[in-house]
């Protein structure tokens, strides 16, 4: 009951805020809505019900370990939003408010969707849900950004519904009778035929991995989260992308089961170091402190596959930086936000000297890209430690080597970038016409929030949650 | 004394049958036009006379340029010797002939190609440019057609291959041929041989300095290649090895009419196409035998 | 049986290839709409017995994909007062070779996956990888919005033909999958294309190139 109330709940205020005749007071349904499903999320994680058999969808233990997270995410976010639709007023925001819950919902359903079919159908209604938050601003680079993440999305979430035919037909030919529920095609284990797994994988490795924002099908990344406004790049880093890559988990599980475990694992290795390779050299060029953020959640993409690829421990590890990173990037998109807002430009031949005129949000990016760059005693040290860790254990040195260099590149080129747009003097020409924004608590203590959870996980990762990550990680990769 | 006889008779019949089909186009032409258009025989009387003319030589001109027209002429000839008449089989068969059938078409271009070039003069090297661009691609389908027709009956002799039916890719096989024919015989829309002296043709540009009997030479090669590729379409499409000498003949005859009609009514109802159209037209021809090929490799299995 | 959906797998394939020849708009988006026409019939062949559910299905596949869908392109290209011209990346001679070699390449494909008896003497494997591939190149190398958006339609032609194998197996959701989001992508795609138009007085995606490093 209380699993289908999570995804209910979210669409029932969307429709409340489509219906909602106040501009001003409508963004406050967003909070609301975010403390209840918090609430209920955490509930269903202290608390976690038995999975019916052959149900569609299910708080599982996979969904237990992630779901909490885009919970607690967008719990923050919504109170961010009520600030930033007073600052941004002049826009209407009824379409936006209603997208953002109906996001929620939708997330809500594809990470705890137990059928290959609904896991896709979630997955698309969120690509189209999301159209809307991306032109928020309405300018000619936010019909660009969304136009580019419509074919780019979109044809990625075609391919991952090729491949669901492709395992479908996998199971089919394998003699099912027609049960795409996870737990079913699992058991079905090696009966599945062999050429139609492969392809399967491949599909939806693209498909989801398109979604995800794997390099090299990443070019919708930059440019969306560019030009959204922080709120929504925080929910596509932290919600959009977990809820990919859950359902590549979750394909990966039923791979592994048919005996594709090293292919899975080889393939899900190169994507991830190729992605973090890419990331790396970007951030190391990238003049726009927002499309940065896109590279490194491109980065952590890589590092979310390469820990999925390196066996159990590393799952777990990965289901780790899921929190961490998402949480972290939260803290960065929204101080992104604001510093972006305080200087009305995003490069770095625009903007400097943000230490002065902005000094909250700028001090709060600059910790924020410290702990993102895996300084300790942030969350984010501790679950890529692990995964190297993992990466040791299993043997995968080059691949831990390699894990390491591009963590370094990254982390030079994206303190380069910080340190040239918050230190210095402000520009003479943004001295004259930018607005004085003023920093509110609003919009200053969301990312702090962040901040907070970010430094928690690492100093003091809860038992709960590390017995939650063990326990999907037993589920997906069973160890013998 | 039989074999003798024997390529005698059809080797009248292709000399003496060939320039027909030139005329009956033109008077399908004529009559979707709504006029009366010159008679059928038209260009029996316009070989005639060329032949009784004198030639007229530029100054510049080796001896190649009249050695190209007859090399060329006997080349097609050569060519449709080759070619199975029904359940009779061809004059001079052997294994690999498929292949002597496609170089002799290329080599008689070649001499052609050669007498133009020969005058020196850039106007026909431009017709040569042309002509030789298209060819290329023509060339490619009709390898491609003749790859079908082996893959479907497993032989590379013209005899055995154009006996059969093209089984189900014959509708693409058609269908590319037809194009290849349009293409190789400057029909229109690759090419119109109605035009004269303009900076758009393509066959007629490379004659121009040609006159007396080597342009007859030339003309009459031309309609033999037409009727040849006709030939080749319809044997390509029907079963005419399996039917006996006579219903092999009369259908022979019947579909080489339906094709003429065919180009006749193409070129009343389409407009030339623009030159950087017609690698796209010929490309399509070329997919359409690929196809056709694909069928016949793949179609045994399903 | 067998053969008629096979030629009509032919034929489809056979529009694809015409869409990635077609220098005008207008044909490019007619070749899409009888694909699809041509698609939606399909399910009555694959059916051995009358099912009102699978004639539904036919008729809702025939009219989204054959009209609804194809009007609302050509409403725009109406609206926005388009140039008629497709302006291609890759030329059509190229284009139409790579997508003939994609079908060869999904033919050649299509005899490695292993199929179930029934399906094993149609062509719906190979017809739908050549499909996708051909609605991909379609994507990616023209410029236009609409001729996209064409090449995303064609693209999830080939996934609908791919969705027939698993129709008898899969209830309709699958089915249903495709129609909402084939509508609404269109949609979505055709408001933004509105916009575009306004703000940039034309269609063409190449001038879509403020973001980039």
């Amino acid at each position: 009951m209380k699993e289908i109330l999570l995804i209910a709940l979210p669409l029932i205020f969307a429709a409340a805020a489509f219906a909602w005749p106040s501009e001003r007071t409508r963004p406050w349904l967003l909070p609301v809505a975010g403390v209840l499903h918090s609430v209920l999320a955490l509930w269903l994680l202290i608390d976690p019900p038995l999975l019916a058999a052959n149900a569609w969808f299910g708080f599982d233990p996979l969904a237990r370990a992630v779901l909490p997270m885009v919970s607690l995410l967008f719990l923050v976010c919504s109170i961010y939003g009520v600030a930033y639709l007073q600052i941004r007023a002049e826009r209407k925001n009824r379409i936006f408010v209603t997208a953002l819950l109906v996001m929620l919902g939708l997330l809500s359903l594809a990470l705890q969707a137990q059928n290959l079919g609904l896991l896709w159908v979630a997955a698309e209604a969120t690509t189209l849900v999301t159209v809307p938050l991306l032109h928020f601003n309405g300018t000619a680079r936010a019909f660009e950004a969304s136009w580019k993440y419509l074919l780019v999305g979109g044809t990625g979430i075609a391919l991952s519904l090729l491949g669901s035919f492709c395992l479908g037909y996998a199971s089919l030919h394998g003699g099912s009778s027609g049960d795409l529920t996870f737990t079913a095609l699992v058991a079905q284990g090696a009966a599945l035929t062999r050429p139609w797994l492969v392809t399967a994988w491949v599909l939806l490795l693209a498909g989801y991995g398109t979604k995800m924002g794997l390099a090299p099908m990443h070019t919708w990344k930059p440019d969306a989260y560019g030009e959204a406004p922080g709120m929504v790049g925080a929910l596509l880093a932290g919600g959009t992308t977990t809820m990919a890559f859950v359902a590549i988990l979750r394909v990966k599980q039923v791979v592994d089961a048919a005996g594709g475990g090293a292919m899975t694992e080889r393939t899900l290795l190169a994507f991830g170091l190729f992605s973090m390779l890419v990331a790396a050299l970007f951030l190391l060029t990238t003049p726009d402190f927002k499309r940065m953020l896109a590279y490194s959640s491109v980065e952590h993409m890589g590092i979310l596959a390469v820990g999925a690829a390196l066996g159990g421990a590393g799952i777990a590890a990965a289901l780790f930086h899921v929190w961490t990173n998402g949480l972290t990037k939260g803290a960065l998109f929204l101080s992104a936000g604001n510093i972006r807002r305080a200087a009305g430009a995003q490069t770095e031949d625009k903007v400097a000297g943000m230490a002065w005129r902005s000094p909250a949000s700028a001090r709060i990016f600059v910790v924020g890209i410290l702990a993102v760059t895996a300084c300790p005693p942030f969350g984010v040290f501790f679950s890529e430690l692990k995964i190297i860790l993992a990466g040791f254990q299993t043997n995968n040195f080059f691949a831990a080597t390699a894990f390491l260099g591009c963590l370094l590149f990254a982390f030079f080129g994206m303190s380069r970038l910080v340190f040239a747009i918050v230190d210095g003097r402000p520009r003479a020409a943004a001295r004259a016409t930018g607005k004085q924004l003023r920093e509110t608590p609003g919009v200053i203590v969301p990312p702090l929030l962040f901040l907070a959870l970010s430094l928690w996980l690492g100093l003091a990762t809860p038992p709960l949650l590390r017995e939650a990550w063990n326990a999907a990680a037993n589920i997906l990769l069973p160890t013998p | 004394m039989i074999v003798a006889l024997d390529i005698i008779l059809r080797l009248a019949a292709w000399l003496l049958l060939a320039p027909l089909l030139p005329g009956i186009i033109n008077k399908v032409k004529a009559w979707v036009a709504g006029r009366r258009g010159p008679p059928v025989l038209q260009l029996y009387f316009d070989l005639a006379k060329l032949w009784r003319k004198s030639v007229v030589l530029s100054t510049a001109v080796s001896p190649a340029h009249v050695a190209g027209p007859a090399a060329a002429w006997i080349a097609i000839i050569t060519a449709a010797l080759l070619l199975p008449v029904g359940p009779a089989g061809a004059s001079c068969s052997f294994r690999g002939d498929a292949l002597l059938f496609v170089y002799l078409l290329a080599f008689a271009r070649f001499c052609i190609v050669l007498a133009a070039l020969d005058t020196g003069s850039a106007f026909e090297g431009m017709g040569v440019a042309r002509e030789v661009s298209y060819a290329v691609l023509a060339e490619a389908a009709i390898i491609t057609a003749l790859l079908t027709l082996c893959v479907q009956s497993g032989s590379v002799s013209l005899a055995t291959m154009l006996a059969p039916s093209a089984g189900a890719g014959a509708a693409l096989l058609a269908a590319g041929l037809f194009g290849v024919l349009l293409a190789e015989n400057c029909r229109v829309p690759f090419d119109d041989p109605n035009t004269h002296l303009e900076l758009t043709m393509i066959h007629e540009v490379m004659v121009l300095d040609h006159s007396g009997p080597p342009l007859a030479a030339i003309l009459h090669g031309a309609s033999l290649k037409l009727l040849l590729f006709a030939v080749l379409l319809t044997e390509a499409v029907l079963p005419l090895g399996k039917l006996s000498l006579l219903q092999a003949i009369g259908a022979l005859v019947a579909s080489v009419f339906v094709v003429a009609i065919a180009i006749g009514l193409v070129e009343s109802l389409l407009a030339r196409l623009a030159f950087r159209r017609v690698p796209l037209l010929l490309t399509t021809a070329f997919l359409f035998c690929l196809f056709a090929l694909l069928v016949a490799w793949k179609g045994g299995r399903l | 049986m067998s053969g008629t959906m096979n030629l009509l797998i032919g034929l489809a394939m056979g529009f694809s290839l015409l869409a990635l020849a077609s220098s005008r708009l207008p044909s490019v988006i007619r070749a899409a709409a009888f694909q699809g026409m041509i698609l939606g019939t399909l399910p009555l062949l694959l059916e051995e017995k009358f099912h009102w559910l699978v004639v539904a299905v036919a008729i809702g596949t025939i009219t989204v994909k054959g009209f609804i869908i194809p009007n609302l392109l050509r409403r725009a290209l109406r609206a926005a007062n388009i140039d008629r011209e497709v302006e291609p990346l890759i030329g059509f001679v190229p284009s139409l070779l790579l997508g003939a070699a994609a079908i060869i390449g999904a033919a050649a494909l299509g005899s490695e996956l292993p199929l179930r008896p029934e399906h094993a003497k149609t062509l719906l494997v190979p017809g739908s990888f050549a499909t996708v591939v051909c609605g991909f190149i379609l994507l990616m190398a023209r410029t236009k919005a609409i001729s996209q958006v064409c090449g995303y339609l064609i693209l999830e032609n080939g996934i609908y033909l791919f969705g027939l194998l698993l129709i008898n197996t899969t209830p309709l959701l699958v089915e249903a999958g495709i129609l909402l989001d084939l509508t609404v992508a269109v949609f979505v795609i055709g408001i933004i294309v509105d916009r575009i138009q306004r703000e940039f007085d034309t269609l063409d995606t190449r001038k879509l190139t403020s973001l980039r490093e």
